[in-house]
């Protein structure tokens, strides 16, 4: 006999499916997100990237003015109506160019740190995966490295290969790809002992699949907030460059470019080195209060 | 402990030579014939082909290479500039006191302002004192440096006239590049003193140190932050490191004749034996540094001190059962 489906029973079905999905949403990734929007700085922080990335993205609506619009007779006119942030030297409008300066840094400072975490990432789980010989050879040459500090090893590089973005984000990435890899080693080695580890080898996952399936998404906490910070790092690494004259040059509104452009004035027009300061700033602020987010929501046992 | 000394001492050999190794490479990389540079690209063939044989740019790769080793290693010889035709060693010795005496001095402001900031925060844990310090502290590391250091050039040499803008003669010119230099290590001492202090704090040892009725700022200062400091002091290759590249930039601000703004200076004139001279300067003092304070670490860390120890006893005792 065929069993009757009543409306009682799919209503417990329901039910079930609702306390089904529950359990399926308390993952640690689901626990924690909750605890980093619990938390007000962090999300301040969030919303201020966001509203970044926005700008950036819509920059050519926003800015009332080109980058590189030189009107002779606006010369270094104080902030007005007309130009909110004044303008510089070459009477070009601040704002437009702080607006377009969104699509520089960002980009930049995320880009360098992909690389360096990516060559940092095969490097340290490379080393902490094998361990013994391997792990100490790459983990010496890593300290060689190192013995050069790494704004000064970016400045080297940036100096042999010559301007250019692609050359900078080559200096930056490689200039602290032996922090990173320390980063991944560390996190690596703090899961490789789990249990869960030792049953991948034991069905015989393969060393590359142990790494990618089952050390790396385990390790990712530490990872990702060593990543923000170093977002922020490689965002200050830029401007600093560009202000001594390495790496991006004028007349690309970089906001260290733009003080750099704009350090002969400080007497005459301090309002043209407030403004570039202020969102370098604001941009390395947001990025790091979200990183405290992230280790606080990762790891509450430290806060 | 004898053990763990020569082994770090002899670890500076391969450093030395690493460093000397990626500063040779950098400087192959680098496009551009530094004839040109020094004789102008327009000189008669003759002369260019005169200068690179006295250059000994004629060699190949690996002689050129095993020639600056041995040069670098044995006389100290990084080369002579080609700005000003004086050996860069000689140069660099005058301006390099400066740059240690600016970096030195940032981290020592730095580690007398923070670590009683972060000390009170983690006493007086979410009080308005911690809120406004550690809201300091994360100030101080988001303001880029450059920027810090040229707003308070604005308001305190160009408004208010306190300190020079530029040089250092006297001390009123050292207060603003080491406030700049030490910006960023304030507001990571502070975090990293709460934060260690705070984890120390729940420890037994405090507990212990309450209960038999010591005073509670004995019990904050000799048994709490002697061992919070430990992460600072693990922490300091880091802030030497930033601070020295902050350094770099600082001296070109405010115009301090050390070793960066040298360095800055000669990469704008293609003078490269200059760079390469800086560059390996501060890396093998930065590595020295390094050297020492692993060292007084080891001296001071009872932990490592009795690894030490309990290695040589197992060692000693494995002898004496082979005997």
């Amino acid at each position: 006999m065929a069993k009757l489906y009543t409306p009682a029973m799919a209503k417990i079905d329901k039910k079930k499916a609702k306390l089904k999905g529950r359990v399926r949403k308390s993952s640690p990734g689901r626990e924690a997100w909750k605890r980093l929007i619990r938390n007000k700085l962090a999300v301040a922080g969030m919303i201020i990237l966001v509203i970044l990335i926005l700008v950036a993205v819509f920059a050519n609506f926003i800015a009332p003015d080109g980058i590189d619009n030189q009107v002779l007779k606006n010369r270094l006119q104080p902030p007005s109506a007309a130009h909110i942030m004044g303008t510089d030297q070459f009477g070009r409008d601040i704002f437009s160019r702080i607006v377009y300066g969104t699509r520089i840094s960002l980009p930049i400072g995320f880009v360098c740190t992909v690389l360096a975490f990516a060559f940092g990432g095969i490097l340290g789980s490379v080393a902490a995966y094998n361990g013994g010989k391997v792990d100490n050879v790459i983990m010496r040459i890593m300290d060689i490295f190192q013995s050069i500090p790494p704004l000064l090893m970016a400045i080297g590089i940036a100096a042999s290969l010559g301007n250019g973005v692609l050359n900078l984000v080559l200096a930056i990435s490689l200039s602290t790809t032996p922090a990173r890899s320390r980063v991944i080693r560390a996190a690596i080695l703090t899961v490789k002992r789990n249990d869960y580890i030792e049953s991948a080898r034991a069905i015989g996952a393969s060393s590359r699949r142990q790494l990618l399936r089952y050390m790396l998404p385990n390790a990712l906490g530490p990872i990702m907030t060593a990543f923000t910070f170093s977002v922020a790092t490689a965002i200050l690494t830029v401007s600093s460059m560009a202000y001594i004259g390495l790496g991006i040059v004028p007349p690309t509104p970089e906001w260290g470019s733009m003080l750099s452009s704009s350090k002969e004035l400080l007497r005459q027009a301090p309002y043209t080195l407030y403004f570039p300061g202020i969102m370098i700033m604001i941009t390395v602020l947001a990025l790091n209060l979200f990183g405290d987010g992230l280790r606080d929501a990762l790891d509450p046992r430290l806060k | 402990m004898l053990k763990y000394i020569v082994k770090r001492l002899l670890w500076m050999i391969p450093v030395i030579l690493g460093v000397l190794c990626i500063v040779f490479v950098l400087s192959e990389i680098t496009p551009g014939d530094p004839v040109d540079t020094l004789v102008g690209a327009d000189a008669p063939p003759e002369v260019k082909e005169a200068m690179r044989e006295k250059l000994g740019l004629n060699d190949p790769v690996y002689v050129r290479f095993a020639n600056y080793i041995v040069k670098v290693v044995t006389k100290a010889d990084l080369g002579n500039s080609y700005t000003t035709n004086q050996p860069v060693a000689k140069e660099l010795m005058v301006r390099f006191p400066i740059t240690l005496k600016l970096t030195l001095w940032s981290i020592f402001v730095a580690l007398v302002i923070s670590i009683p900031l972060g000390l009170i925060s983690a006493v007086k844990r979410y009080s308005w004192i911690d809120n406004l310090s550690m809201a300091l502290a994360l100030f101080g590391v988001s303001i880029p440096q450059f920027w810090f250091g040229l707003m308070t050039m604005l308001i305190f040499s160009v408004k208010l006239k306190w300190f020079p803008a530029s040089g250092i003669d006297g001390t009123a010119g050292w207060v603003l590049p080491v406030a700049m230099i030490g910006i960023g290590n304030v507001g990571n001492f502070a975090r990293i003193t709460r934060s260690s202090m705070l984890e120390v704090i729940q420890q037994d040892y405090i507990r212990t140190a309450r209960a038999k009725g010591q005073k509670e700022w004995i019990v904050i200062v000799k048994h709490g932050l002697r061992n919070a400091l430990i992460p600072i002091v693990a922490n300091v290759g880091n802030v030497l490191g930033i601070s020295l590249g902050g350094a770099v930039i600082a001296e070109t601000i405010f115009s301090v004749n050390g070793v960066g703004k040298y360095m800055l200076d000669a990469i704008n004139a293609r003078n490269w034996p200059s760079v390469q001279g800086g560059l390996v300067l501060l890396a093998i003092s930065f590595s020295i540094i390094m050297l020492l304070v692993d060292l007084l670490y080891a001296a001071i860390d009872p932990r490592l001190k009795s690894e030490f120890k309990a290695k040589n006893k197992i060692k000693s005792r494995r002898k004496a059962v082979e005997a």
